[in-house]
């Protein structure tokens, strides 16, 4: 081949410029909490599986209940329960539980635990990074990520980002749209606290300032096995009840998982097993803004690329601007006298 | 480069072309289905897998092979290869396809279609999103592609003045043709970015987009190679050996940088270590490489660069290997968690190949309609 190596290694080097531009190391600073953010704390030491919260949820975003079919017409109920068995189309809100391998049920197993999955209201949520027409926002004073149909055009690379599995798709209807926990906007601008909250019986699923929400959480984790002491219900600064403190482990998650969120767990099983995917520390986001960024920074290198290969061009279609009237003419004169007929 | 360029000429409806017809119907009845009662009427995505085969093959993989194009134009524009000039138009042409195709395709995976204007809206568009700068850069460079590919259309239609016209301002197109391609090809690889944990070590990395580039403009020469000697068979024209020869040429060095980079930077992050766990990705990964060596092999080559068979199935790896590292990244290896799997399903995989077909329908049509083929000397 006759383009020699230094002009290969000139364009491969131009190329990986663009390609990934400079380091990543002038990374964009992480994605602080708004002073004022609001959040939601769950006790999983607290939660006694009665979804009292996953009904209240359906109930206030007019979600509709998935019966088991079978069931309820063996039974001649409907909806009695809810079928579904994790985050989906019509589910937002989720209580699981976690039983040992061995142990047939909770009862028999002294770790079981229940677990409650919703979106984290992530600091810096990847979620809203990736939207490519800004369907999903963060409130830059609640912090609540929220969702707005029309906007969003079903791409579906929330799903894709989120590092928590969960923006979830209507694949069933004709006309879908993204389903995801919204921390009860609607309601918080009245007021009100989020549906889980409220409904809660034991307050597993507590509503708070997500400041005051780590501080609690942390007095939690400091908890001695045994001791009786004072659970606030619904939110804090409000109603509690008095508890039994269950063995906690040392891990306030969602501090600093994916860069933070606003939705806070505490456990005495380790979360890996609870199900929580290993999301580290650091917001993908942040990596994928910053490599993005560095590239089209003000559009300049793309500016300059563009600036010599139009040059470029421009130099080496000389002979194709210059008017070839014999060229036009011999088309319409002999255009392809006998074509003969091929078979493909 | 004054060659002409003329029609082949030769009867249309052939067998070929009826058997296309056939998986185009069949594609149709799933379209009907597909937006009637929605994706998962169809398909087997699931909130695991947002995204399987339309997204992996029609857009991700399927730009990539329509690479061709702007390899070309790389190489006949930024290097002054003019001896290449004549094979352009063909390259162009299934460039055209192939993005206009994959655009298709992105009406029907998308789920709220209706809306998909707003990515031009200002009101709604993010500036962080890759998915916008793809989304973008994809809509006009299928523009771009389509006024490139206009002359030939304009000299079927013996359109000389507009013509003219077209020939003085191409440049400009052309230079626009070679940025945008450029800068979503390695786009199509930082969306993985975010995706964090899902996609498997081997093959979640930071310079993910630029062995996208580097791939995507291997498979564009790739497909070149094995695109003009499919016509030279199936078309009844004569072989295109030693142009052919020159251009594979080129491919064992853009492969040969991949393979540093890659491997490279598994040994720099540790992530090489994955390559031991148990599982079929190591083994996925190793095929990959087996293809990319194979072709390198081969092509580098002098005498085995000017033998038609070595140079069919050597370009055959590039594009397979290419294609491979795309399905492993975006759909094979990819892991959302436990209990989620995916296969494509039937339907799937007949939208798929309907408008694989299609393309392959609409590129019949065009060399035997209008000026795409160089005059052979
Ligand atoms: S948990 Fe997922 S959906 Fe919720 S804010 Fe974080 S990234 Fe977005
Ligand atoms: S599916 Fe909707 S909300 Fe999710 S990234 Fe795409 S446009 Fe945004
Ligand atoms: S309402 Fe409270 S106790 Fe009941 S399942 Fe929900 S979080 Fe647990």
């Amino acid at each position: 081949m006759n383009i020699d190596r230094r002009q290969f290694f000139k364009v491969m080097a131009a190329g990986s410029a663009v390609a990934v531009g400079a380091s990543p190391v002038q990374a964009r600073p992480c994605k602080t909490l708004p002073p004022d953010a609001i959040g939601i704390l769950y006790d999983a030491n607290l939660c006694i599986g009665c979804k009292a919260c996953e009904h209240a949820c359906k109930d206030a975003n007019d979600m509709p209940i998935s019966g088991n079919g079978p069931i309820d017409q063996a039974h001649g109920v409907q909806g009695a329960w809810d079928g579904d068995d994790d985050l989906n189309g019509r589910t937002m809100n989720k209580i699981k539980a976690y039983v040992a391998e061995g142990s047939r049920t909770a009862l028999e197993d002294p770790d079981a635990s229940f677990i409650k999955r919703a979106c984290m209201h992530c600091i810096d949520p990847d979620c809203v990074s990736a939207c490519p027409v800004s369907a999903l926002t963060k409130d830059t004073f609640t912090g609540i990520v929220s969702y707005n149909p029309d906007a969003c055009i079903g791409c579906r690379y929330c799903q894709l980002a989120c590092p928590f599995n969960i923006p979830k798709f209507q694949y069933d209807k004709t006309f879908p749209q993204i389903v995801k926990c919204q921390m009860c906007a609607p309601r918080i601008a009245e007021g009100e606290i989020p549906a889980c909250c409220d409904a809660c019986p034991t307050g597993a699923s507590l509503f708070g300032r997500v400041e005051d929400l780590r501080v609690e959480g942390h007095r939690r984790l400091a908890m001695q096995p045994g001791e009786r002491v004072e659970f606030p219900l619904n939110q804090l600064g409000g109603k509690t009840r008095e508890a039994e403190a269950k063995k906690y482990l040392p891990h306030l998650y969602g501090e600093t998982e994916s860069g933070g969120t606003q939705y806070l767990m505490v456990a005495g099983v380790p979360f890996e097993e609870l199900g929580m995917p290993p999301v580290g520390d650091e917001s993908r986001a942040r990596l994928s803004e910053t490599l993005q960024h560095t590239l089209y920074k003000g559009m300049v290198a793309p500016g300059l690329l563009l600036g010599g290969l139009v040059y470029a061009a421009y130099q080496h279609t000389k002979e194709d601007r210059e008017d070839h009237p014999e060229h036009e003419t011999s088309l319409t004169d002999e255009r392809d006298p006998k074509p003969e007929s091929r078979d493909d | 480069m004054t060659e002409a360029f003329r029609p082949l000429g030769g009867k249309l409806l052939t067998r070929h072309f009826y058997f296309m017809g056939v998986l185009v119907l069949i594609c149709g009845y799933f379209l009907v289905r597909r937006f009637v009662f929605g994706i998962g009427d169809v398909s087997h995505l699931s909130d695991g897998f947002p995204w399987g085969l339309w997204i992996t093959y029609d857009v991700v993989t399927g730009t990539a092979i329509a690479c061709g194009g702007y390899a070309m134009a790389l190489l006949v524009y930024v290097f002054n290869r003019g001896q290449f000039h004549p094979m352009i138009r063909v390259a162009l042409l299934t460039s055209v396809f192939g993005y206009t195709l994959a655009g298709a395709s992105i009406v029907v995976d998308v789920g709220r279609y209706w809306q998909l204007y707003n990515v031009f809206l200002p009101q709604y568009i993010n500036l962080n999103s890759v998915m916008l700068e793809v989304a973008l850069c994809v809509t006009l460079y299928t523009l771009v592609l389509w006024i490139e590919f206009s002359p030939a259309i304009l000299e079927a239609m013996k359109a000389n003045r507009l013509l003219r016209f077209m020939r003085h301002i191409l440049f400009f197109f052309i230079g626009v043709g070679i940025l945008l391609p450029t800068m979503h090809q390695s786009s199509l690889g930082s969306l993985l970015l975010i995706a964090g944990y899902k996609v498997h070590d081997l093959w979640q990395t930071t310079i993910i987009p630029l062995l996208f580039l580097i791939t995507a403009i291997t498979m564009g020469y790739g497909i070149v190679v094995f695109e003009s000697l499919y016509a030279s068979v199936n078309l009844g024209r004569k072989l295109e050996t030693p142009m052919l020869a020159k251009i594979s040429a080129i491919i064992p060095w853009l492969l040969g940088a991949y393979l540093v980079l890659r491997i490279g930077d598994l040994f720099l992050t540790g992530n090489i270590r994955a390559i031991a766990e148990p599982g079929f990705e190591p083994w996925l990964f190793l095929v990959e490489i087996a293809l990319f060596v194979f072709a390198i092999v081969t092509l580098a080559d002098k005498y085995h660069r000017t033998r038609p068979t070595i140079l069919f199935w050597s370009s055959l790896a590039v594009v397979l290997g290419g294609a491979l590292y795309r399905f492993d990244a975006f759909m094979i290896a990819f892991d959302p968690g436990p209990g989620w799997h995916y296969f494509p399903s039937v339907g799937e995989m007949s939208i798929t190949l309907g408008i694989v077909a299609f393309e392959i329908m609409a590129y019949l049509f065009f060399v035997k309609k209008t000026p795409i083929m160089a005059t052979e000397h």
